[in-house]
């Protein structure tokens, strides 16, 4: 969840910041060459570290793993390509044959990483960009996805604390099994119906705040552009630069079958070693970064 | 030109076919402060969603007559072309916040109007000054507490200085201090600003005394329109549940004109010869001062080593230290007999609450222990959390909701039910069908509720403590509290200062006491005295006595 701290990114304006976060995952989708997808992942737990937000991505992370792994696993049961078998299980219904190489599983492996880089690039994303800022933006783009929106991030922190507070409750009676599933469900009924009057009274509120009444709003005023704003813009431009280069000069080529083949030149080493010092450039100035913008 | 104009408004919320609200009109007049009074249902959010366009453009329904604010009929302008010309301010804090940070939420509803930066930037600024939330504005709304969040809601809707503000019981949730300083920010905005207020507020003590009028509505309809003591003289004889403290107190003693707050009921007594003169008060508190060490007023620090099998619950020692965080409770000694009645007061985040878990085994203590003789019941502070089941008898056996009075409801849904009937329903479901638990623990169990309402719940925790069951209750109501308890914790700081009979602990305070109390609070006689029947027995037999000299 977003929180204001005293770092470059959360300096920057919501839009920078935004081209910054979508800049990386670009990098990450750029290529599976395991030298790039390592640095990637190295810039972006850095940058989360000196943006003071390593424990939320550490909390992206306790969900990015394990969908990783199973990704990685269903890639070698599943992809039948690739010249070195490691074992055969023969016809298993409803898949067919079941050949587990290695170059499925190797690639399984990269396309479980580039996940877990691509899932902590947007949690960087999420814990350093005012959503504020944003909806703004996109109320003047489009107006039911962003009261959409506001509805769902102003529910999310609701919601938590009727859960947290049912839960309680639920601790608070004798007469009910917590772990049946029964009783989960019923639970489960019991916050979605709440939810239902929570939404309406949020809503109820953007209509008293005149959310509702489509008149474009005034532009806001001109914000001149902080060194952090051109920073991380300057940043996100490079490293977009080199997500492009990545794709049209092959940089950093993986080709998984029929045999695995990863192809590391000077150019991929260079791109690596760029990847990192441009994605943490925008931290060699601290000056300003306490100011709101 | 009236602020707000309500001609013959009726309005039927949408497959019903009782009126929300019946043939209702109503001027409020710029810089007026009018608070809408009535029991439960008598139709006063009714009222003020009517007044910000809410009804019929949000709600549907039915909806006659006309309802005219600051000039703009509601029928053709919806509640955020209404904006501008009233701000609103519904119950519950936390949905009334739509933004990340105060700025942001302040900034809302003027961008939304389209005003151009520099205005939004001013207003955000004037805003924030005036409602005392300018320290906050960096903050994120999800780190605020109760009191701050309907701050900042309040500033939001003031934002762009509108001539009108409608409010719905905004202090509901909140504890009594963040309340107190909701109602005096609104005199203030009243007085310096001149804006025009209405109020719907069960909890009439706490702003008769800044009220120009007062509306009580019944069933729908307007039942008096009148300055607050002419509806306390009216409330006197059709709507006692609505007479204040005070009132109730000078009521009883038979003493009139009824006072709209404290300072006024202190000013009939004495115009009565029934309180000393102040400066003669405050020699005798003086003396008594030197006296002092007068045993009658001292409270009784606890030490009652709780153990033993006479005990309903009892904590010995519990400390409870958030790990890397503040230590939350201090070694709290308090034990509870069986079917003794203790009211745990203190500010917010004194520990009631955890105090309450650990009691009721929700919580492990980091030191010390909590022992029971039996099952120990615990109902929270929202009862719609318990709620579960598409019926009411899915809910409870049959025979805890006929001991809560609930038994025909069986076949209902437990959304439907109103407030009081939903805490009663959790409280058939915490109680149990079988053998009554040894400790009922309630935590702050009078939000929102109507005197009524508080009354039947007394009368209910009463019933209980005679079958053999502890009750104890964290609350911020000392009226509440003085009504059931008959001793009183107060904690602070995670510990327990006082734990003393009610009597001496309710009578000797500004925050901890009753309104009667605190209106007799400089006759030393009155000392104990809690409750405005104790106190008016007390006025009629010393005015008896007077009369036979």
């Amino acid at each position: 969840m977003y929180r204001r701290r005293v770092s470059p990114l959360h300096a920057a304006r919501a839009g920078v910041t935004s081209l910054y976060g979508l800049a990386l995952v670009a990098l990450a989708l750029a290529s599976t060459h395991p030298l790039l997808l390592g640095a990637v992942a190295v810039a972006v737990v850095c940058a989360g570290v000196l943006a003071g937000v390593g424990p939320d991505l550490a909390r992206t992370a306790r969900f990015a793993v394990p969908l990783a792994i199973l990704l990685a696993l269903i890639n070698g049961v599943v992809v039948r390509e690739g010249l070195t078998v490691l074992a055969r299980f023969g016809e298993v219904p409803p898949f067919g044959q079941i050949d587990i190489t290695r170059e499925a599983l190797v690639y399984g492996l990269l396309v479980a990483l580039r996940v877990i880089v691509v899932v902590l690039a947007f949690g960087l994303l999420v814990a350093t960009v005012d959503p504020d800022e944003v909806l703004r933006g996109m109320r003047r783009v489009s107006f039911r996805s962003a009261l959409t929106a506001v509805l769902a991030t102003r529910m999310v922190p609701v919601l938590t604390r009727d859960a947290q507070r049912m839960d309680l409750a639920l601790r608070a009676r004798s007469d009910l099994d917590r772990s049946s599933a029964g009783t989960r469900v019923a639970v489960v009924r019991a916050l979605a119906a709440g939810a239902l009057d929570r939404a309406v009274d949020v809503a109820a509120t953007l209509e008293l705040r005149g959310y509702a009444t489509r008149r474009r709003a005034a532009p806001r005023a001109r914000v001149p552009w902080s060194r952090h704003d051109a920073g991380v813009f300057a940043a996100a431009l490079v490293l977009s630069l080199l997500a492009l280069w990545t794709v049209i000069a092959g940089a950093a080529a993986v080709d998984p079958y029929p045999r695995m083949t990863i192809t590391t030149t000077s150019a991929t080493i260079v791109l690596a070693a760029a990847a990192i010092a441009v994605a943490l450039l925008p931290f060699a100035s601290r000056r300003g970064v306490g100011d709101a913008l | 030109m009236s602020t707000l104009r309500l001609e013959h408004v009726t309005y039927h919320y949408p497959g019903t076919g009782i009126p929300a609200l019946d043939d209702v009109s109503l001027n409020v007049e710029p810089g007026e402060f009018v608070v809408l009074a009535g029991l439960s249902a008598s139709g006063k959010s009714t009222l003020v969603r009517a007044a910000c366009g809410l009804v019929p453009h949000f709600h549907g329904g039915t909806f006659a007559g006309r309802a005219h604010v600051g000039g703009l009929d509601t029928r053709e302008h919806g509640p955020g072309g209404l904006a501008a010309v009233c701000g609103t301010l519904l119950q519950d804090p936390e949905t009334q916040i739509v933004m990340g940070t105060v700025r942001a939420e302040l900034a809302f509803g003027l961008e939304n109007r389209g005003l151009p930066a520099s205005a939004v930037a001013r207003g955000v600024e004037e805003a924030a000054l005036a409602l005392g939330v300018a320290d906050l504005l960096e903050r994120s709304t999800h780190e605020l507490s109760g009191g701050e969040l309907q701050r900042v809601a309040l500033g939001a809707a003031l934002a762009g200085r509108p001539p009108l503000v409608l409010l719905d019981e905004p202090t509901s949730q909140l504890d009594p201090v963040a309340g107190d300083e909701l109602i005096w920010l609104l005199r203030r905005l009243n007085e310096d600003q001149g804006t025009a207020v209405v109020l719907a507020e069960h909890r009439l003590e706490r702003c008769l005394a800044h009220a120009d009028r007062v509306v009580v509505l019944r069933d729908g309809a307007i039942a008096c329109d009148a300055p607050p003591r002419e509806m306390l003289e009216w409330a006197a004889e059709h709507e006692p549940a609505l007479l204040t403290p005070s009132a109730r107190l000078l009521a009883r003693a038979g003493l009139r004109p009824p006072p709209s707050g404290v300072k006024e009921a202190r000013a009939t007594l004495r115009a009565h010869g029934l309180l000393p003169d102040p400066a003669q008060a405050a020699l005798a508190a003086a003396a008594g001062a030197e006296d002092d060490r007068a045993p009658r007023r001292r409270l009784s620090l606890p030490r009652r080593r709780p153990a033993g099998p006479e005990h309903a619950v009892a904590a010995r020692g519990v400390w409870q230290e958030l790990d890397g965080g503040q230590t939350v409770l201090r070694a709290v000694d308090l034990a509870l007999a069986p079917g003794e009645r203790v009211a745990l007061m203190g500010r917010n985040g004194a520990g009631k609450s955890t105090l309450l878990r650990h009691l009721a085994g929700l919580q492990q203590p980091t030191r010390g222990s909590v022992q029971a003789a039996g099952r120990v019941a615990l109902l929270l502070q929202n009862p719609g959390d318990y709620l579960l089941r598409e019926r009411v008898g899915d809910e409870a056996p049959p025979a805890a909701l006929e001991r809560v009075g609930l038994g025909g409801l069986g076949d209902r849904h437990p959304r439907d039910l109103s407030g009081g009937e939903r805490q009663r329903l959790a409280l058939a479901i915490v109680l149990g069908a079988g053998s009554p638990p040894a400790a009922l623990l309630l935590d702050e169990p009078t939000r929102g509720m109507d005197r009524a309402a508080k009354g039947a719940l007394v009368s209910r925790l009463r019933e209980l403590s005679g079958a053999g069951v502890a009750v104890l209750v964290a609350t911020h109501d000392a009226e509440f509290a003085a009504a059931l308890a008959g001793r009183v914790v107060l904690l602070a700081d995670g510990r327990p200062i006082v734990d003393a009979p009610a009597a001496e602990v309710l009578a000797g305070g500004w925050h901890f006491a009753t309104e009667t109390a605190r209106v007799l609070a400089e006759d030393a006689p009155a000392a104990g005295v809690l409750t405005p029947e104790q106190g008016g027995d007390l006025l009629r037999a010393r005015m008896t006595i007077e009369v036979d000299a």
